[in-house]
Formats: C-alpha cells, sequence, structure tokens
C-alpha cells in the first residue's frame, strides 16, 4: 500500500528552482534515502512533504489523500524531526516530552519518558534545563519522539544524525528498522552513511543554479 | 482541550522561569509613568489633564516591548514546527497563547495602575474609568499584536518594523480610550466609548486568531 505520494512537485526558493516535476512514492513499510549536496533542497523538500510549506505547484498525497485537505489527520500519523530540534531551552527534558505528548494527544505516563529516558543514556538529566546539556543530548531529548508516538505510520527525519555519537547512531538506527519492519515507512536525509540493514530506495536531488 | 491547557500550562511556567525578562516592559511602564509628575510639576490639574493620557501611551509602548516574546523563541528553537505538526487547532493555540500572554505581561501593568493613577493625581471617577478601558483595550493590544509578531517573526531584529506596524493600527484604540477618561473627568457617561472599544476588542477577538494562524503559516516559508 502507498503510504505517501507525490505528483509534478516543484519547489523555488529565492528565485531558484530547487527540483521540479518531482514524482516517487513511499510504500508500507519502504525507506526512502533523499540524497543531494548541500543546497540542493533536500530539507526543503522535507518540510513540504511534512505540510509545513506549500510547494509552488504539484501535490502530496498521504494515502491517497492530499494533505492540504485533511492536514489533521495526516499529522496524527506523522512525526517529523528537522533541524529545529522543538525543545525549549528553559524547560527540562521530561517537561518539553510531556508538552510534546499531551499536543500531539500521545498517552504516556511519566514513568514511560523517564525509561525511555534513561534508554537513550540521559540518566540523571532528566529535571535539569536542556539548556545545560550538550549538543548531543539535547538531540538525544529531541529524539525520544520516536519512541512515543505508536500509532504513526510515516516518520521524516531530517538530519538526524547530526551531533549524535556512535552509540546514539546506533540507538536511533535500531529504533527506525524496527519502525520499518512494523510497518512503517521512512523518509530521510543523512550526509553520513547509512548503516540500516534494511532495502532503501534513493532520490537524489541535483544542484541546480 | 487538554492540548491547549498544556500550551497554557507551559507558556505560564516559562514566563515565570524567564521572569526577569518580563519585569522589564514593567519596570519601563512605571518608570515612564513616575518621571511625568516630576517632569512637568506637582500641578494636580496639569497631571489629571494628561495623566490618562500618559497611561495608554506608556502601556502601548511597553506592551510593544514584550510583545516579541510571543513567538520568537517558539519559531527559533522549533516547537512552533512541532505545534503546527500536531492535531490541535493552530488558530486555537494561537489564542491560548495569546492570552498566556497577556497573563503574564499585561495583567501585572493593570493591577500596577491604582498606584500609578495615584502618581498622576486622577480622581477616583477617573481611575475607574481608565481602569475599564485597560481591561477592554489591552486585549485588543494583546490580539493584534499578535498578527504583527506572527508576520515578522521569520525576520531578525523585526522590532523597529513591528512597531511601524502597529502604532498606527492602535490609534483609534487610543483616542477612545482616552476620551472615556476624560469624560469620566467631567462627570459625563462614557459608556458609548466603551461601547466601542468592546466591540473593537470582540471584533479582533474573532477573526485575530485565524489571521495569527495564517501569519504563523506564512513565516515558515
Amino acid at each position: 500500500m502507498t503510504v505517501l505520494s507525490v505528483t509534478n512537485l516543484s519547489v523555488v526558493k529565492r528565485d531558484r528552482l530547487l527540483f521540479e516535476n518531482l514524482n516517487f512514492a513511499v510504500e508500507q513499510g519502504g525507506l526512502l534515502y533523499v540524497k543531494g549536496q548541500n543546497g540542493a533542497g533536500k530539507t526543503s523538500l522535507l518540510r513540504v512533504l511534512a505540510g509545513l510549506v506549500e510547494a509552488d505547484s504539484g501535490d502530496v498525497y498521504f494515502c491517497q489523500q492530499n494533505i492540504k485537505d485533511d492536514r489533521e489527520n495526516y499529522h496524527q500519523n506523522l512525526v517529523y524531526f528537522g533541524h529545529k530540534l522543538g525543545i525549549n531551552l528553559t524547560l527540562s527534558a521530561v517537561e518539553n516530552l510531556q508538552y510534546w505528548c499531551q499536543q500531539h494527544q500521545v498517552n504516556i505516563s511519566v514513568d514511560t519518558i523517564f525509561h525511555t529516558l534513561a534508554q537513550l543514556n540521559l540518566v540523571g538529566l532528566e529535571d535539569i534545563p536542556v539548556a545545560n546539556l550538550s549538543a548531543g543530548q539535547q538531540r538525544r531529548v529531541a529524539l525520544a519522539r520516536f519512541w512515543f508516538k505508536q500509532e504513526a505510520r510515516l516518520w521524516i527525519l531530517d538530519e538526524p544524525f547530526t551531533a549524535l555519537d556512535t552509540q546514539g547512531i546506533e540507538l536511533l538506527s535500531i529504533q527506525i528498522t524496527k519502525f520499518l519492519g512494523g510497518g512503517g515507512s521512512v523518509i530521510m536525509t543523512s550526509h553520513q552513511a547509512l548503516r540500516l540493514e534494511y532495502p532503501t530506495d534513493e532520490l537524489i536531488l541535483e544542484y541546480r543554479i | 482541550m487538554a492540548a491547549l491547557m498544556a500550551i497554557l500550562k507551559r507558556d505560564l511556567a516559562l514566563a515565570y522561569r524567564q521572569r526577569a525578562e518580563l519585569m522589564q516592559p514593567m519596570l519601563f511602564f512605571i518608570l515612564v509613568i513616575s518621571l511625568f509628575p516630576l517632569a512637568v510639576g506637582p500641578e494636580p490639574k496639569t497631571l489629571q489633564l494628561i495623566g490618562p493620557g500618559v497611561i495608554w501611551v506608556a502601556a502601548i509602548l511597553s506592551s510593544l516591548f514584550g510583545l516579541e516574546r510571543l513567538f520568537r523563541d517558539d519559531f527559533q528553537d522549533g516547537s512552533l514546527e512541532q505545534l503546527m505538526l500536531s492535531s490541535t487547532s493552530l488558530p486555537a493555540a494561537a489564542l491560548v497563547k495569546v492570552l498566556a500572554h497577556w497573563l503574564t505581561s499585561i495583567l501585572p501593568l493593570i493591577i500596577l495602575s491604582p498606584l500609578l493613577a495615584l502618581f498622576l493625581h486622577l480622581s477616583e471617577p477617573m481611575y475607574w474609568a481608565l481602569l475599564k478601558t485597560l481591561l477592554l483595550g489591552t486585549p485588543l493590544l494583546s490580539l493584534i499584536g499578535a498578527i504583527a509578531v506572527g508576520l515578522t517573526v521569520g525576520l531578525n531584529r523585526g522590532g523597529v518594523l513591528l512597531a511601524l506596524l502597529l502604532l498606527p493600527v492602535f490609534i483609534p484604540l487610543l483616542i477612545f480610550a482616552t476620551s472615556a477618561v476624560e469624560s469620566a473627568s467631567m462627570q459625563l457617561q462614557y459608556n458609548a466609548q466603551l461601547a466601542i472599544l468592546g466591540a473593537m476588542f470582540l471584533f479582533s477577538l474573532a477573526l485575530a486568531p485565524f489571521a495569527i494562524a495564517y501569519a504563523l503559516r506564512v513565516s515558515q516559508t
């Protein structure tokens, strides 16, 4: 079954055509790996796919339904992880995650949050303002989202491995593989070589002048 | 509903932790108003004449000061993105954020206003009129201000632009509010002015949330 499909997608940014007439589809259990140089338009593409930005032309369909028509249903099934972490630096890790879960209507007990943070090697750092954590640790807090939203069917990850150590990369890779194995679909970009034991589709964006 | 409560709780908690930042507009408000009697002289008649205007001008300027806080941090750290990608309705969320902002940065000004009215020698009827105009008018400041903040949040240093966008819009508010207090000083009815302020408030309450949501979406590009 096709989870996400894209027809004739074009995006222009600051008078520069990033890509035009892009067509692709992501099946259930599929992993799409978006490749391209810096400035090729990977982040712009992912933001359009997530529904944060509208494309200049073309449409994005989630389960055959245009995402413009049923934003709410689409976002209920989506977890997006972008360059901005979506973590408030004044609040603690637990507060941030609790807030995110309430926002996304995910029912999770505080114990589960503590447990997940422990899995992510953040024991003892749950209650201090996130500003006091290192860049990699802050990313781990943000990544904890991928452990919570069970009903999601699509993950969109923009450079998830940046600033993570090898153990962090491995943890996330395992989680992604598990999600794919359970029938989820993933769209991601990464400048690191993927070390996922999973069949990967590739989409290569050319840098255009 | 739970999601909206969560936003309110979070914003109030954040405001409490960023007290120092919240104090700045409040201090500005107090300083401006307490300097006027010293500069103009303690003549009660003069002070009564300029008092309502001074308080309102100070309220508008100090609310502009703190307005950027409304969406700036959430925009920069990506919380806004995550909010847009949740199933919570964005206009409702925007309204709750404006409410939290009003409670934390404008309500303290209103609570301080009796003391400042004393500085400016306002009579009792004048003070009650002033309080009513502040209660009706300041939510309007927050609602309209939030639209402009939504539009300028993507620009760095949008502060001056924000003031230029907003001050012309606030002029009718200023005129009717000060005219209500002036009527009160002459023992006249001022229901008409209050009614107009109320109408402006209800109109913006109905439409501003959608405008704020749209402005925030536009700022994502």
